[in-house]
């Protein structure tokens, strides 16, 4: 009985409609596939929730407002005053992380959020988006966010390069982060889901763990992207706001 | 949630002990509401077991996951951009060796920084010498 588990396979990239301009390999993947998905269904919920505003909610227009809330209250708390011109962008930053990690949860589809280059391409949008509004709202000042106050000058020198590392190490874990989580509680489910295949009645056990594995990675998939927004709002704040 | 258990269990020993033949049957609501008394002294009693709010237990699940990967990640990083300065310059091994070090500061940095004050940006600036930009903001945060 050769039990053939394919952890990884679930994340392979497939071409489905080749599409080459010159040496530039610009296929719809079913990776773009799930990413379209993610915008159609949060563009419909939005577009359901407010279609008919009313005093007393329904069901779609409390969905819609309870995330705009949500949201909303994070940006508020965590970014301070100042920060809800860049509301809208933290509100899709959260809602296409969260869409795409839950239709990544659905079987046979695709974690969008599962491919570094995704995340990373998301964290460094954030990291260059932020830096930009620190130096057209502070200038030059703006590197004084790199020298902490009431440090003996020598020490400069040694904490100057820290706080730089630290700084620009933020898109890395920023993406690896939600990548890791995503990526490790895919491959467990496969693994789990693997073990089921061809072992008669003994499979119900790793199906009980896979079950308690679903609702945890529900959970990780509303916390990362949680966790996604929160930091972009600590990131947004200290460059409106420096120290 | 948590707090809605000691008072389930008190309710429950309170049905299960036979009070009833004591002296006739008391008053419900009276009995009732010595239960509730009871139940709140004994969750007063421990204020350790108060639940903050979502708010904050949201920030700290949030917290727990960022400092993990934090540190390794810093590390890591270092380590690569000290790789690519050798390989660059021609340094070997010296600038992956001092940067692996500096990469290590900030890891346990941002670990720091993340444990002792979420909202401790890069560069940590005691509170009270901050400017009014900060200022006003952390007023602000006081009241939310």
């Amino acid at each position: 009985m050769a039990l053939e588990i394919q952890p990884l396979h679930q994340f392979t990239i497939e071409r489905l409609i080749p599409l080459h301009i010159g040496r530039l390999d610009i296929s719809y993947t079913n990776s773009a596939l799930f990413m379209t998905i993610a915008v159609v269904l949060i563009t419909a919920l939005m577009l359901l929730g407010t279609r008919r505003a009313a005093l007393v909610p329904g069901r779609w227009q409390s969905v819609a407002e309870m995330m705009y809330e949500f949201v909303a209250d994070m940006v508020d708390t965590n970014a301070g005053h100042g920060a809800r011109d860049f509301f809208p962008f933290v509100f899709t930053l959260f809602l296409f992380i969260l869409f795409s990690n839950l239709l990544g949860l659905i079987p046979y589809s695709f974690t969008v959020t599962s491919h570094i280059i995704v995340t990373f391409a998301l964290a460094a949008a954030v990291f260059i988006g932020v830096t930009i509004v620190g130096i057209v709202k502070h200038g030059w000042h703006f590197l004084r966010l790199f020298v902490p106050e009431g440090v003996p000058f020598i020490l400069l020198f040694l904490l100057v390069p820290i706080e730089l590392l630290s700084y620009f190490i933020r898109p890395f874990t920023l993406s690896i982060r939600l990548f890791a989580n995503m990526l490790a509680g895919h491959t467990m489910l496969a693994i789990f889901g693997g073990f089921a295949a061809g072992v008669g009645f003994l499979a119900f056990f790793p199906l009980a763990i896979n079950i308690a594995l679903v609702g945890l990675e529900l959970l990780v998939a509303l916390l990362q992207a949680y966790v996604f927004a929160i930091l972009t709002c600590l990131y947004l704040s200290d460059a409106l706001h420096l120290h | 949630m948590v707090r809605a258990v000691p008072a389930i269990s008190v309710g429950m020993s309170g049905i299960a002990l036979p009070d009833m033949s004591e002296s006739g049957p008391p008053d419900p609501l009276a009995r009732l509401g010595e239960r509730l008394d009871r139940a709140r002294a004994r969750r007063d009693g421990q204020p350790a077991a108060e639940p903050g709010n979502s708010a904050d237990l949201q920030r700290g699940v949030g917290l727990g996951f960022r400092t993990g990967i934090e540190f390794v990640v810093a590390i890591i990083v270092a380590i690569g951009l000290g790789w690519a300065i050798d390989r660059a310059a021609g340094t070997r091994p010296w600038g992956m060796i001092v940067l692996f070090f500096l990469g290590v500061g900030a890891g346990m940095l941002s670990v720091y920084r993340a444990v002792a004050g979420i909202r401790m940006p890069v560069g940590s600036r005691p509170l009270d010498k901050l400017d009014s930009g900060r200022k006003a903001k952390d007023a602000w945060d006081d009241e939310a």
